[in-house]
């Protein structure tokens, strides 16, 4: 599943990694959740474009695990160790989750990417894994791309430019 | 996917009739306001991957500005009107009589004239399909946003996001002659919606 290029570009609903020299990169994040961990020793950066809290919630038949939080960080988590990492040595960041338009009525799913955020902070936590860095929420779409040499999540977004945490 | 398995062509057809009646409406709103033709192409039905739908506006980065509706009822969905930031300045430019700032950003005034026309657009969208089909839909209070369009279209994808990793809609485009794009509907219909909408036109549903 990886790539010989320099860019591994996640699409939505999906999880990839990159290893050793490269980029890894999610465009156009609303309320999905861009959910990156990385292991400085080997050089091994893992993302996940999160879309939905839950999958309880899923009524598909052949569940899209990269989907939702619960089962993408487990998936990608998997997918990292057996590249070689280690779990003690992971550290997340994450990014997204924002809420694109404000209703003063509306349900649940109105919240959706705060409910992203919330869920993928619980899932790291059961896991073990610190998260070191986020710019989560607010009502901006944002880019993100993570450089696997330094483990740099840089951040675009129209209103706010570009930022690095 | 099993949700779509059943939408042979004919059904496709009364979608795209869906998507012509409603938007041909908004059109027909749209032309009085600003007292000129706008022209509609042939709907689009569509069942697109997610990560393909920010395609049909430029790209899940392209800056859009977008008027968001829930649509509430019988037959539930997500209503969007996108355009391009300069085609909004110049309907606001032509119909409020705003002459927008040469700022990359609208001001709170400008937002809200813009959700107001999309309010209208989105009413006479709506209400055509309702008079249509007979089945109950009214749009929210709009919500709008300008900013990366796979930021903005995801959020009308949730409902499908349930069910798998496609989503039908239904898009037209708004033209000004034959070239000057003036803006996209696109409905998506909830994924329940379907059968509703089909049983109310007497298309045979087929179980099996």
């Amino acid at each position: 599943m990886i790539e010989e290029q320099n860019v591994v570009k996640v699409g939505m609903a999906d999880l990839n990694v990159v290893k050793t020299s490269g980029i890894i990169r999610t465009t156009g994040l609303g309320s999905c959740v861009g959910l990156t961990l990385y292991d400085k020793n080997v050089q091994l950066a893992g993302m996940a474009h999160v879309m939905l809290p839950s999958s309880d919630i899923a009524r598909e038949g052949q569940l899209n695990i990269a989907k939702y939080a619960d089962t993408a960080l487990p998936a990608l988590l998997q997918k990292m160790q057996d590249m070689g990492a280690v779990r003690s040595r992971l550290i997340a960041k994450m990014a997204g989750g924002a809420q694109m338009f404000t209703f003063s009525s509306g349900g649940d799913h109105m919240r959706i990417g705060p409910r992203n955020v919330e869920a993928c902070k619980l899932f790291l936590k059961e896991y073990n894994i610190p998260l070191i860095a986020e710019d989560t929420g607010a009502n901006y779409g944002r880019t993100i791309e993570m450089n696997c040499v330094t483990g740099m999540l840089s951040i675009r977004s129209v209103q706010m430019g570009k930022k690095e945490i | 996917m099993d949700l779509f398995k059943n939408l042979e062509g004919f059904k496709m057809d009364v979608l795209k009739e869906v998507g012509n009646i409603g938007a041909g409406n908004a059109a027909t709103a749209l032309s009085q306001l600003l007292d000129k033709p706008i022209d509609m192409a042939v709907p689009k039905v569509q069942i697109l991957p997610f990560e393909q739908i920010a395609e049909k506006v430029g790209g899940p980065e392209q800056i859009v500005l977008a008027i968001f509706f829930r649509v509430e009822g019988e037959a539930p969905g997500n209503l969007f009107f996108v355009l391009t930031p300069e085609a909004g300045k110049g309907l606001l430019r032509r119909l409020a009589g705003i002459e927008a700032s040469e700022e990359e950003f609208f001001t709170e005034m400008e937002q809200s004239a813009l959700a107001e026309i999309g309010n209208i657009l989105a009413g006479s969208y709506l209400s055509s399909l309702a008079d249509f089909t007979g089945l109950s839909m009214s749009p929210t209070v709009p919500g709008l946003a300008m900013d990366m369009a796979g930021a903005i279209l995801n959020y009308g994808l949730l409902q499908f996001g349930q069910m798998g990793d496609d989503a039908l809609l239904i898009d037209t485009t708004f033209l000004e002659g034959t070239e000057v794009v003036e803006g996209q509907f696109f409905l998506i219909p909830d994924p329940e919606s379907f059968d509703k909408i089909f049983k109310s036109l007497g298309v045979p549903l087929q179980d099996d």
